[in-house]
């Protein structure tokens, strides 16, 4: 287990080095920040002065050498824009993201399990039609559009939630968040709904097509023969055998949660890393792209991580080596 | 010996979008407390179907239309699933064919044991029933069941997970198992061993088994009395020897001459021409005349009734002379 937890982080060093290399050429040749930052009125003199502070007169390849150097003592560059460093500022945001992301996944599983449960023991019947003809509309909507139905209807016409924003927030258990406080959920409600929807979906198909085919797997209809309820046989037996696919498939998209939750964010105003990364690609503020960037390869790279650790606690048949 | 289970005249029907599929049409038959029955018959003959009638797994569309399972006097075809579901695994249980697929891959053996004697007994502790599933793991030959009962169904071959499938089955102490070919799956060794295994644990517990088999060999060496079925039907009925020796059904004459034997060794090996007419669409009268050599006009105009003969057999088959009959 070590061993492999060993290989593993080793992998995922090569893999950041790439990453770093490609992000950092790539905001390199796009734009140029001095347009952005500097008054337009401003002379010759004052250019070439913010161009060398920022140092940007030097060649890419020896930015990208300096850049590492910091980057190995954790400083991933300062925001041209804010003047403060580029991972303080991310990390003040990701809490928000982090909520909404967590909340996005609860309610992705906590609905999706069981309605594609429903549907797979029961295929033919009405609800199971409606359930996978809306669970299609969840995956081909596009995310801006729901969000912004979401606020008309909800927040506008119904008035029952607030349309934008982030609400009040409290701590517990050395945790700040927005769950906390009834504000605060019915801040996070529209949002996460609207980044969980996609999710959502993706959970009912699964879990649909993993009940449809382990219930008609023998072992299944042995333990029917046992004489077990049909609650333990659904909830034992076939639950633990379709959670395989789906915390695989959960695991690797939470991923792509946070890294995408910049559509829901905009829509929402959500103060997250998401709307972070926008207004930083429209400055062309390129610390902040890049440590964003390393990041969001972080925590994708983590997540594959722990779901392979998980998966090998889901199916006894793939244990690492080293694990009894 | 008073019977433990009495079918009489079950019919399974499957109601499919391309018609009703008969695969089990007026089947009957008796097993005795502690008796072991031979059920026989080729792929589609109903055999399986009528086990799964007896323990109420019959998957829909199928659907038992018409007669009786009577399990100690009780008709279990009347009971609602909530009553049937503590016949099963309790009173009946089942072995099935492939050992490899019966056990939940990602569930301890011993979950799988302990589960079946806490849902039918909740007042057994979780102790007692841990040792209950040991000792039945020993029971079927399971050396150090300590610690295999910690062990996942994959760290198990298929021989030794039929054995589990087995101890399962008598964790209980069932009056009666239905073993749906329960060694084909296996090596031949190891095909030997497990029949043994249950022969001895039947004779020890006094359990009755319906052994249902494509294998006439098997049934041959461990069936007190032996049933053919035949396109959903009981086609010869009776005792083991009677009917290995003897057969009177000309579809049991054609499956004995089927088992290649030592006397007939660089002869051409026997076969029923053919195959098993469509469920869907059986002909009128007997449903075997494609393929028998003694058919007459009767036998394509009216289906045979049971005939029963002076050594204790039913048969179903005109060409049975009224003296045979009793």
């Amino acid at each position: 287990m070590t061993a492999f937890i060993l290989r593993r982080s080793l992998q995922s060093i090569i893999v950041l080095l790439v990453m770093s290399l490609i992000v950092f050429v790539g905001v390199n040749l796009v734009g140029d920040p001095v347009d952005m930052l500097i008054n337009p009125e401003a002379d010759q003199f004052e250019i070439d002065r913010v161009i060398r502070e920022l140092g940007l007169d030097r060649p890419v390849a020896e930015q990208y050498w300096y850049f590492m150097i910091n980057a190995f003592q954790g400083d991933l560059g300062r925001s041209f824009v804010f003047g403060e460093p580029a991972l303080k500022l991310i990390i003040q945001r990701m809490p928000a993201t982090m909520e909404l992301a967590l909340f996005s996944l609860f309610i992705a599983i906590s609905f999706g399990i069981p309605l594609g449960v429903y549907a797979g023991l029961k295929p033919t019947s009405k609800i199971s039609r409606t359930i996978m003809a809306s669970s299609i509309l969840g995956f081909s909507m596009p995310t801006f559009w729901v969000g912004i139905i979401l606020i008309m209807f909800f927040s506008v016409n119904l008035g029952w939630l607030p349309s934008t924003g982030r609400g009040d927030v409290a701590t517990y258990f050395g945790i700040t968040s927005s769950i906390f406080t009834l504000d605060g959920l019915s801040h996070l409600f529209l949002p996460a709904f609207n980044l969980a929807l996609f999710k959502l979906s993706s959970v009912i198909r699964l879990a649909r097509a993993g009940t449809r085919e382990v219930i008609l797997q023998d072992y299944i209809k042995f333990a029917r023969a046992k004489g077990l309820g049909e609650g333990r046989i659904i909830r034992v037996h076939l639950l633990k055998n379709i959670m395989i696919p789906i915390v695989t498939v959960i695991g690797l998209e939470f991923g792509s949660l946070i890294a995408f939750s910049t559509v829901t964010e905009t829509v929402f105003a959500w103060p997250g890393m998401g709307k972070l990364i926008i207004d930083a690609i429209y400055n062309l503020d390129r610390p902040i792209v890049v440590a964003y960037l390393m990041i969001i390869v972080l925590i994708f790279v983590t997540l594959n991580l722990i779901v392979d650790i998980m998966y090998s606690f889901l199916d006894p048949r793939v244990r690492i080596k080293g694990v009894s | 010996m008073d019977p433990i289970l009495q079918i009489k005249d079950l019919q399974t029907h499957f109601f499919t979008k391309a018609g009703v599929l008969k695969a089990v049409d007026g089947v009957s038959l008796e097993i005795g407390a502690g008796e072991i029955v031979g059920l026989v018959g080729e792929s589609g003959s109903g055999k399986s179907i009528t086990g799964f009638s007896i323990m109420g797994l019959v998957d829909a569309p199928g659907r038992i239309v018409g007669g009786q399972i009577l399990f100690k006097g009780q008709d279990l075809a009347k009971l609602s699933p909530a009553e049937m579901q503590a016949y099963r695994g309790n009173r009946i249980a089942m072995i099935f064919q492939d050992p490899m697929m019966t056990l939940n891959p990602v569930l301890r053996i011993e979950t799988q044991m302990v589960e079946t004697i806490l849902s039918h007994d909740s007042s057994v502790s979780k102790i007692d029933a841990h040792a209950r599933a040991r000792d039945a793991l020993g029971l079927v030959g399971i050396s150090s069941p300590d610690e295999r009962l910690r062990a996942y169904p994959h760290q198990f071959s298929g021989g030794m997970r039929q054995r589990v499938s087995i101890a399962i089955a008598m964790l209980n102490r069932p009056d009666l198992i239905i073993a749906d070919e329960p060694t084909t799956a296996l090596d031949v060794t190891i095909q030997g061993q497990v029949i043994h295994e249950m022969q001895r644990l039947c004779q020890e517990t006094k359990t009755a088994l319906l052994w249902i088999t494509h294998d006439l060999a098997v049934v041959a060496g461990i069936a007190e009395r032996i049933c053919v079925m035949y396109a959903g039907r009981v086609v010869e009925q009776g005792p083991n020897a009677n009917v290995i020796a003897a057969p009177m059904h000309p579809y049991t004459t054609g499956l004995l001459g089927s088992v290649p034997g030592q006397n007939r060794r660089g002869q051409p090996l026997q076969q029923i021409e053919g195959m098993v007419p469509s469920l869907m669409n059986l002909p009128t009268g007997c449903a075997f005349q494609n393929r028998c050599n003694l058919v007459s006009d009767i036998c394509t105009s009216t289906n045979p009734d049971a005939i029963s003969t002076k050594d204790g057999r039913l048969v179903r088959c005109h060409n049975i002379a009224a003296g045979d009959s009793a």
